[in-house]
């Protein structure tokens, strides 16, 4: 069994990796950050996998902490202050 | 028994994250995009917690799980809001056919 | 049977070291950081891969959450026109050789050594375990890592909170904080998430505090969820009281060390030997430790996030509604 759940965090593990595509070429910074919310979500789902296949609740744990904090980084992004856009007027390009 | 729906579930949300990561790739747009990586990955998630959800060996365990996936399901619903609306208001061009 | 273990162990590997140097060799900043952020989610899975919880809890929550939000904002600062590395071409001859000349010497010698340690990978050591064990019921604690850290090394730890300390010294000496958000009106969704969240982070932060004692967790985990928990409240809009920035603060931020150094002077002062706690207090000396250090912890990371130092207080005008002290 824990062989199988190891199987299934290896896919999850190599579908971050081609999501790392996107983060390369996404031609806005607001694609970039939409990648790392995919990454935060898949990592959490490969964690569970592997606290299961080694009966470790302290993985569990671990867990629990990224789907914390992976919308802090994202709202960071959101509110952040930009000083290009702080600076130009109202309606010119989103120079992400 | 609980071993075979473990698989099941486990086997069933595996298209769940692979979509997910397609849809983010293959997705002409940023909106789009965005309904790829908060719905499809948080379904895949789902499916995973209720899989372990039949192994767990106590309430306590059944708590973090569920806990941990309604924690994940409600962070990417307002990061979704978040980004769009910010998007909106930056004035990214919607994708036309 | 195909083991998937030692090919997910691979794959993680290559990606580490494809990220780390995509993110080093590209020259837009932006593209680091959410680089940046997903390493340090990946290098979470390699130490769980690698038996080692605590530092993974530690890792997700500053390479996931703090650092993401610390090097956003700062990156906020810098201009466009520093947000794209200028490349510098390598002028001379010298300049174009060196880099070659260096990786085609430095790589195969270290691969050489590297092979040539491989003889010694077949004994399994393993380093100090049995002797910590051994002494694990005298520690104070149930956990051999709080034993290690808080107990047996806790001169280490308690440089480590000077060395934060130092560290916010130096954040504060070089800028003063400028507000970090938008003053535009809030969101109802973020302003509700971040009041979801809060009191879940600091319940969270204090299970982590509280089962450092048996189980991986511990102060520096704690006090960087209750930092994280800080930013969000930020980001919801809150700000602290004007009288906070002053003695307040600046009392939070050292408390950490200074009970350590009251913890240090005491056992000195009895035992003659300073970090040396005795027995039946030992649990009791910990946990008070740990208190502080989450909370100097956490109001020292948030700090750092704040970018500066607090204005000063003789400024007698009306704090706009999103500064950070």
């Amino acid at each position: 069994m824990s062989t199988f759940y190891l199987g299934l965090a290896l896919i999850l593990l190599l579908t971050i990796s081609i999501g790392l595509v996107r983060v390369l070429r996404g031609p806005t910074a607001t694609d970039r950050m939409l990648a790392a919310q995919l990454f935060g979500t898949t990592a959490v789902a490969i964690l569970l996998l592997l606290g299961q296949a080694t009966d470790s609740p302290a993985i569990r744990d671990v867990a629990l902490i990224i789907a914390l904090l992976t919308a802090i980084a994202a709202m960071t992004f959101v509110r952040r202050i930009d000083i290009d856009k702080a600076t130009e007027t109202q309606g010119q390009n989103s120079h992400d | 028994m609980t071993e075979l729906l473990t698989l099941l579930l486990l086997l069933a949300s595996l298209p769940f994250f692979l979509a997910g990561t397609l849809g983010l790739l293959r997705f002409p747009d940023l909106y789009c995009r965005l309904h790829a990586v908060t719905k499809a990955d948080n379904l895949g998630l789902g499916l995973v917690v209720m899989a372990l959800l039949f192994q767990a060996d106590s309430w306590r365990q059944i708590v973090h799980l569920l806990l941990t996936w309604l924690l994940v399901l409600v962070a990417g619903a307002t990061v979704a809001h978040l980004i769009a609306r910010k998007a909106r208001d930056d004035g990214h061009q919607y994708w036309r056919r | 049977m195909i083991h998937p273990g030692p090919i997910f162990d691979l794959i993680l590997m290559t990606t580490l070291i494809t990220l780390a140097w995509l993110l080093l060799a590209g020259k837009d900043l932006f593209r680091a950081v959410v680089l940046f952020i997903s390493f340090g989610l990946l290098t979470a899975l390699a130490w769980v891969r690698l038996g080692a919880p605590d530092v993974a809890l530690a890792e997700a929550a500053i390479g996931a959450g703090i650092t993401g939000a610390l090097l956003l904002v700062g990156l906020g600062k810098l201009g466009s026109a520093e947000r794209c590395r200028r490349t510098v071409r390598p002028a001379t001859a010298l300049q174009r050789l060196t880099p070659a000349v260096l990786i085609a010497v430095i790589i195969p010698s270290v691969a050489v050594i590297l092979l040539l340690e491989l003889r010694q990978l077949k004994t399994i050591s393993f380093g100090q375990q049995k002797l910590v064990l051994s002494l694990l019921d005298i520690s104070g604690t149930d956990h051999p890592v709080t034993a290690v850290l808080l107990n047996f090394r806790a001169w280490d730890t308690l440089l480590e909170k000077g060395v934060l300390l130092l560290a916010l010294t130096g954040i504060w000496s070089l800028d003063q904080a400028h507000p970090l958000f938008h003053q535009e009106p809030l969101s109802p969704v973020l302003k509700g998430l971040s009041q979801l969240y809060l009191p879940i982070l600091i319940i969270v932060s204090g299970a982590l505090l509280w089962q450092g004692s048996y189980a991986p967790g511990g102060a520096f985990q704690a006090g960087a969820l209750l930092s994280a928990g800080i930013l969000l409240a930020a980001l919801g809009g809150r700000s602290l009281p004007s009288y906070w920035p002053g003695l307040p603060l600046r009392l939070l931020a050292s408390c950490g060390l200074l009970v350590f150094l009251l913890v240090t002077a005491l056992t000195l002062l009895t035992n003659e030997l300073p970090l040396n706690y005795p027995q039946e207090l030992a649990a009791v000396l910990i946990l008070l430790i740990e208190i502080f250090a989450t909370v100097a912890i956490a109001v020292i990371l948030a700090a750092a996030v704040a970018g500066g130092h607090p204005a000063e207080r003789h400024k007698h005008h009306s704090p706009s509604p999103e500064k950070k002290p």
